[in-house]
């Protein structure tokens, strides 16, 4: 009995607080987090409504590992229908935030309606109550969380805020907790913002509140667990000392580093960005980039980077409120400001991803979106007059304006708040946006990489790197090696891939700890933790239900197969050097093949006996 | 005949020094010069090549003491990592 059995619901309309029992039914169906909001969201809201609009909900929920000793047990997620793409929008995030939100004893807070004016909610365990948000409404991630901290004389709260992005709608802002941790994707700090919802603040002191079904069994299979990962050389070593930027000159010298828009596949100017160069001591200060690692709650990996600027680096010099360390970039993060659009500036990338970080915006949305704008730019669409200043592929200065602008909601910054696919079609270049249901590609190419092409078009919630991590078995040889090319096998083991990951984001703990940890170390966690016969037939079944409920919520917004679908750059520009020369993404070749494995229609429709199978 | 050699992450540590930031250099190998035979001659222990592409072609472990280097080839190579 993991879960903490009970539901927080918030009218922020009518400002209240009610607590109600968790649906178990749907919870034995479902397991939590991912999953379970789901449930709960598809049941509640109209899927055609305006994700704006007071009728949509915001979902913050946990699992039912959250805030155990599981290893990487503090996750949450925030589930609601996305600005950005119209789809389902879930975006997990790590910090302790979701922990403390378990320890107060709720698995998940429900906001409904919007509130006529700026609110937070403080939950201090079983008490919670909206508080008037007006002398934060304008403010940073950064200061909110300071600013409650303070106002309430408890430096142990933890907080979930949006900054000035979400206030101002960019569609891809983020909710952004213990500083840099953050909900980051499908623009659900926009959806926070639209609430006049500026931060969710706990303090959770209980001790009662979940209680595990077997506490040794629980005892036992989690310390298993983290022998399994200190013993992996991923997840034990690799990861603590290089963290995910480690992959930038692995994709690189594979030929899979989307570059300059998607134009190229190679960035000359990897190295200079990789995680490797982080450790290096830079010739202006003697110091290195990478402070230290850190660690979510629970986590025994550690793979996050703790980074300090060069103070003397032109976008920091008269800042000194950025010489402390931060949240340093990762790998997509690093990609997205850097290679995406040709920068090589590590500092200046490190600088934008602190902004993000400060005022809440998915530095993978917005960095992919500076690319489309410098190609833009470049074929002379877009003009210096309009922009205010000249914006060439690999201009650190361009990199640099355009994130504070972003941010303050600035000049052209609020049409980069758009994204890219409404920027491009602003333009009337609509081709050159690179998304997927209109969410930006992370950081791997889907022609270089065809396993990688097909989980993004039919990822749920628009192009992700993290609903089927194709990278493991294309490039990293886990749990097997497939040659990138190839396309055989593939649908199927995206399925497979996909499914797990949704048991995964269901349970609390976080997608790396698969680097290592197979669903035969992840059972016996959930079977000492929850009640009821948890096997791993019965998880995968779960999984298999969660991709499909959010199929079918993605189908009644009015979502169709032709949204399973890569820009044309991807399927019929060839990519130009590397090992993948000439590669273009197969993906007509795969796609029918991926909905006969998942039991849907040649349309992309859960046939009838699928549905019955699943109960959904 | 010349190769790149290419070490990241901690395998950099096998490469001279001078080399160590740019995580490369050039090798002189003689004719014939297997993939293995260029990891023992570094010092590399095999455990740690976890990754290994050769013109960023995947190598399978089991394939590293027969495939022959060519003049000009690029091999590189890191130990377990990941991303995300």
């Amino acid at each position: 009995m993991a879960w903490t059995k009970n539901v927080l619901r918030v009218n922020l309309e009518a400002g209240t607080c009610t607590t109600e029992p968790l649906n178990m039914q749907w919870a034995h169906d479902y397991l939590g987090q991912r999953g379970l909001a789901t449930k709960y969201l598809v049941s509640e809201i109209d899927p055609k409504i305006d994700p704006f609009s007071p009728a949509n909900k915001l979902i913050f929920v946990t699992g039912p590992l959250t805030g155990t000793m599981a290893a990487t047990g503090g996750r949450y997620s925030v589930v609601t229908k996305g600005p950005l793409t119209g789809a389902i929008a879930c975006s997990n995030s790590g910090g302790y935030f979701g922990a403390e939100l378990k320890f107060a004893g709720w698995d998940m807070v429900i906001f409904e309606g919007a509130s006529p004016k700026p609110v937070y909610l403080l939950i201090t365990d079983e008490k919670a109550e909206l508080v008037d948000a007006a002398h934060l409404w304008g403010r940073t991630v950064w200061e909110t969380e300071e600013t409650i901290k303070l106002q309430h004389q408890d430096p142990q709260i933890r907080v979930a805020a949006i900054g000035r992005a979400g206030e101002n709608r960019v569609l891809y802002a983020a909710i952004v907790n213990d500083l840099h941790r953050a909900a980051g994707r499908s623009g659900v700090g926009a959806v926070m913002g639209s609430k006049n919802l500026k931060a969710v603040a706990v303090r959770g002191t209980r001790t009662d509140a979940y209680h595990l079904a077997d506490p040794e069994g629980f005892f036992a299979a989690t310390e298993a667990g983290k022998k399994v990962l200190a013993a992996n050389g991923v997840t034990g070593q690799g990861l603590p000392t290089y963290g995910t930027q480690v992959l930038m000159n692995v994709i690189n010298e594979l030929g899979a580093l989307p570059t300059r828009n998607h134009r190229e596949v190679q960035f000359e100017g990897a190295h200079d960005i990789s995680g490797e160069a982080m450790h290096e001591k830079r010739p202006t200060d003697g110091k290195a980039n990478l402070v230290t690692n850190g660690a979510c709650f629970g986590c025994t990996i550690a793979c996050g980077r703790i980074s300090r600027m060069d103070p003397g680096h032109f976008s920091v010099k008269d800042k000194p409120q950025y010489h402390g360390a931060s949240g340093g970039v990762e790998y997509e993060a690093a990609w997205a400001l850097g290679a995406a659009n040709g920068v090589n500036d590590l500092e200046a990338l490190t600088y934008a991803n602190f902004l993000c970080n400060e005022d809440g915006f998915d530095p993978i949305t917005f960095g992919a979106t500076v690319g489309a704008a410098m190609e833009l730019y470049e074929l002379g669409v877009l003009t210096e007059q309009e922009v205010g200043f000249k914006l060439p592929f690999g201009s650190t200065e361009a990199l640099v304006k355009l994130a504070e602008m972003t941010a303050k909601g600035e000049g052209f910054g609020k049409v980069m708040g758009l994204g890219s696919k409404r920027l491009c079609t602003k333009y009337g270049h609509p081709e050159l946006s690179m998304t997927v249901k209109g969410q930006e590609f992370p950081a791997y190419d889907g022609r270089a990489l065809q396993g990688m092409g097909l989980a993004y078009a039919t990822s749920n919630r628009g192009a992700c790197h993290l609903r089927g991590y194709m990278v493991s078995p294309e490039v990293l040889g886990i749990p097997v090696k497939m040659e990138p090319q190839d396309t055989e096998g593939k649908p199927a083991m995206l399925k497979a891939f996909q499914d797990l990951t949704a048991v995964v984001d269901s349970a609390g703990i976080c997608l790396f700890t698969t680097f290592a940890w197979g669903l035969t170390d992840i059972q016996p966690q959930l079977q000492a933790a929850c009640e009821g016969d948890w096997s791993e037939e019965r998880l995968l079944q779960v999984g298999e239900r969660i991709w499909n409920l959010e199929r079918q919520f993605n189908l009644a917004a009015g979502l169709t197969a032709k949204d399973d679908n890569l820009p044309s750059r991807l399927m019929k520009e060839p990519a130009q050097t590397g090992p993948q020369k000439g590669a273009v993404s197969k993906l007509d070749i795969m796609l029918p093949e991926y909905y006969q494995v998942r039991g849907w229609t040649k349309e992309g429709v859960p046939t009838a006996e699928t549905r019955t199978r699943l109960g959904v | 005949m010349k190769i790149t050699l290419k070490l990241f992450a901690s395998l950099a540590v096998h490469l001279p020094v001078e080399a160590r930031s740019r995580h490369r250099m050039d090798l002189e190998v003689e004719a014939g010069t297997t993939v293995a035979a260029v990891i023992q001659r570094q010092g590399i222990p095999p455990g740690q090549c976890a990754i290994v592409l050769v013109d960023g072609a995947w190598l399978a472990a089991a394939d590293q003491a027969t495939r022959v280097l060519a003049e000009g080839e690029v091999l590189a190579i890191w130990p377990p990592v990941a991303g995300g």
